[in-house]
């Protein structure tokens, strides 16, 4: 019997933007009503009291909502870098290791010129350095891919773990005291290399100087020829050539570009707010801003939005944890469940999802 | 141009949103009702060592009628970076007027608190600088573990004994391994006073000595603990936070010296005894310090006296006969002032006797001596600050790594 399929899935030619917005939002509602059943029926806990908590944990006092935009700040600046990369097609999974690099820098500069040289000079040269490491991390994959097309993302992956030996030999190097296998707060009672408050707040700095560096990708992928050039080469690499554009050098150039941006977030991460090198310093940002700037389809702006919601769920949990004496598998239970939703929405965003009409003229 | 028009609505909105939420964020004060406690911990309750913690602070909270998730507060698999100081701050912002940190590397981040949040106590066990830094609300604390692991220790050197005079093994082949985490003074403090305990009862023992690079890293421990056990080790001690050096010796069947709490549950045919430190003194006598409006010290040293040095569970299965009598022994003249866990005439540095040792009890990057610390013949440990300082490589224990 050829019957006509109940469900028929077809792909999306456009989408209205409020229909692409309702179909979010109906995702997030789901995921939340099923995270609720779940907290009901594992922890006996209100749902509702739970999501107050989140909502308290990340906007709950002026200092939660300044480590929220901090957070965003630097969540975001990763995402930024990787945003031109990933436009191109070029896998770049090296964010963590070219952060952490930029980290490096910034933190050999404080510790070895700590109280040589006066202060803005020292700042100075831990920007240039910091955001030369992060261009070096990334542009030795790019060049390889430029000249012998090698596997970029998994040059990068490993480059990440290259870059973190290198700053676990340098902490046992800096280490205090000796066999602590810690640094510590670097140069905690001179502040010697640490960036200036701005606005009475040490994290408003990095704010924006990150809002800046945003609005700035927006436009140079947008609207320069740079940015044009590089979304070529992304569609389709013999077209760009056809039309002249030099693929090596695009590619070695935004990656240059994209690891120059990882520094600077290893930058932020060391001068203006944590002012420490560990392992763990950019905490898996390389990987976490990679969905950020999917999500968002590589627009800069968007991406405000998915950080947020990704930083949001973080703390979130981290609070829930606390306030409710829970393990903390179970805040990544609940973000695992929001996000999976999220992401899945994406689905119903590039297809359209059609039922059978009428039963009744089949049957 | 319509995606401007999206994306200045979408600001607009976030703007808002957060406006909203900027003029609900004032902190919130509850410090006048008594006491707020906030406890941020490196690991979670599967580690021995955080557990430990755990337990003291909800012990301690309880018996004054303190509520989880009220009055008191537990933070977990806090990193020690600035996470740190965001959590320590975080409890500050649910109304903490005293919060405890557990691990050493949150030292600094809890210093960076401190100076923002003078109204409220941060403590921090294990920590070394407290003393210099001049804070009136920042201290550290620590207790005399070093007797508790000389006191373990004789449980050690007398299974050792056991041992030879069964004729397992000979007087030379008593050689004992120990599974530390780092090179610095608390581990090295600890397993040195740890090799005196038993070398003063089984004058033959020896030690080996391995390094993980991690406070918890369960298979690291384990592995360090079998090479120890190949290399010829006949009983295990362990300074690292994991299950992994238990475990391990269970399989071998190596007699265990275990710290930070029983650990008889996971190995019931080797588990000897155990030391810890046992923090509830001192966090109920911080918490009656600040009711009263007492000043607490830089420096607090918890000792067999207060309670804070424990010996958990000896296991009669597996201890030597009378361990629990020279234990007693021990402790009573440790009591007196009678012994000395450090007494200059009971080891030897390259050979020599020491006689004068200037250790880096200020904390600085050059790792400078700047306190003479053998004093009438004894090495006198946490005595100038709470943390151990004693970081001498004694005769008798061959260290087989020291990466970390």
């Amino acid at each position: 019997m050829n019957r006509i399929p109940l469900i028929h899935i077809s792909r999306r030619k456009d989408i209205v933007w409020y229909k692409a917005w309702l179909i979010r939002i109906v995702a997030i509602i789901l995921a939340l009503v099923l995270c609720g059943v779940i907290t009901m029926v594992t922890t006996g806990l209100n749902p509702i009291k739970v999501y107050a908590a989140m909502i308290d944990g990340t906007f709950g006092t002026t200092r939660r909502i300044w480590m929220l935009c901090q957070n965003i700040a630097i969540l975001l600046c990763i995402s930024i870098a990787l945003a031109p990369a990933f436009k191109m097609r070029f896998w770049n999974l090296g964010g963590d290791g070219q952060a952490l690099m930029g980290a490096l820098g910034a933190a050999a500069v404080m510790i070895l010129l700590g109280d040589k040289i006066p202060n803005g000079l020292l700042i100075l040269i831990m920007v240039v350095v910091s955001i030369a490491c992060g261009a070096i991390w990334a542009v030795i994959p790019a060049v390889f891919k430029a000249r012998w097309n090698t596997n970029e993302t998994l040059f990068t992956l490993m480059m990440n773990y290259v870059a973190i030996q290198l700053v676990a030999f340098f902490v046992i190097v800096w280490e205090v005291p000796k066999g602590a296998g810690k640094i510590g707060i670097i140069n905690q009672n001179t502040n010697a290399g640490w960036f200036p408050q701005v606005g009475g707040s040490k994290y408003l700095l990095n704010i924006i100087i990150v809002a800046v560096l945003t609005i700035a990708m927006f436009i140079y992928m947008k609207y320069s020829k740079h940015g044009y050039e590089l979304s070529v080469v992304g569609e389709s690499e013999p077209t760009a050539r056809y039309v002249g554009i030099k693929v090596r050098k695009v590619i070695i150039r935004t990656m240059v570009l994209s690891g120059a941006l990882c520094g600077v977030a290893g930058l932020l991460l060391v001068g203006g707010t944590d002012h420490t090198l560990t392992t763990t310093l950019v905490s898996g940002r390389g990987f976490t801003g990679v969905m950020v700037a999917w999500l968002a389809k590589f627009n800069p702006i968007y991406m405000v939005l998915t950080s947020f919601l990704i930083v949001f769920l973080q703390r979130g949990a981290g609070e829930i944890t606390t306030a409710y004496s829970l393990n903390q598998s179970y805040g990544d239970i609940i973000t695992g469940i929001i996000l999976f939703f999220i992401i899945g929405c994406e689905f119903f965003l590039n297809y359209k999802v059609s039922f059978r009409k009428s039963h009744k003229e089949v049957a | 141009m319509k995606t401007f028009k999206k994306i200045a609505v979408m600001i607009i909105a976030a703007a808002m949103v957060f406006g909203m939420f900027t003029a609900l964020g004032t902190a919130q004060t509850k410090a006048d009702e008594g006491i707020v406690a906030g406890l941020i911990c490196l690991h979670d309750e599967n580690s021995t060592y955080d557990l430990n913690f755990i337990n003291a602070f909800k012990e301690a909270c309880e018996a004054r009628g303190l509520v989880e998730g009220e009055t008191y507060y537990i933070s977990t698999n806090i990193p020690e970076g600035q996470e740190c100081y965001e959590e320590a701050m975080n409890m500050v912002d649910r109304g903490c007027n005293v919060v405890f940190a557990d691990s050493f590397g949150h030292e600094d981040y809890m210093i960076e608190a401190a100076k923002e949040a003078p109204e409220v106590h941060f403590c921090h066990a294990t920590g070394t600088k407290a003393h210099t830094e001049n804070l009136p609300n920042y201290h550290n604390a620590f207790a005399s573990i070093y007797e508790g692991r000389f006191m373990a220790g004789i449980a050690a050197g007398m299974k050792l004994n056991e041992m030879i005079a069964e004729g397992k093994i000979t007087e030379e082949e008593a050689k004992m391994g120990y599974v530390g985490a780092f090179t610095y003074a608390e581990v090295i403090s600890g397993y040195t006073s740890f090799f005196l305990g038993a070398r003063s009862v089984c004058p033959s023992a020896t030690m080996e000595v391995t390094f993980t690079g991690s406070w918890y890293d369960e298979t690291k421990e384990k592995e360090g603990a079998q090479m120890l056990i190949n290399d010829g080790c006949v009983l295990i001690s362990q300074h690292a936070d994991s299950m992994g050096a238990p475990t391990a010796c269970e399989a071998a069947g190596v007699p265990d010296v275990s710290y930070n709490g029983s650990t008889i549950a996971a190995a019931p045919n080797t588990y000897i005894i155990s030391s810890r430190i046992n923090w509830a003194p001192y966090y109920t006598f911080v918490m009656d310090s600040i009711e009263a409006g007492a000043e607490i010290p830089a420096d607090w040293t918890g000792t067999i006296e207060t309670e804070s040095v424990l010996l958990t569970d000896l296991n009669d299965a597996v201890a030597a006969e009378g361990t629990a009598e020279a234990i007693e022994e021990a402790k009573a003249k440790l009591l007196a002032g009678e012994l000395q866990v450090f007494d200059a005439s009971t080891f030897t540095v390259e050979g020599a006797a020491l006689e004068t040792y200037m250790a880096d009890v200020d904390t600085d990057p050059a790792y400078e001596g700047d306190t003479e610390v053998v004093i009438d013949g004894a090495f006198l440990e946490s005595n100038f600050r709470s943390a151990p300082y004693f970081d001498l490589q004694i005769d008798g224990i061959t260290l087989l790594d020291t990466a970390f």
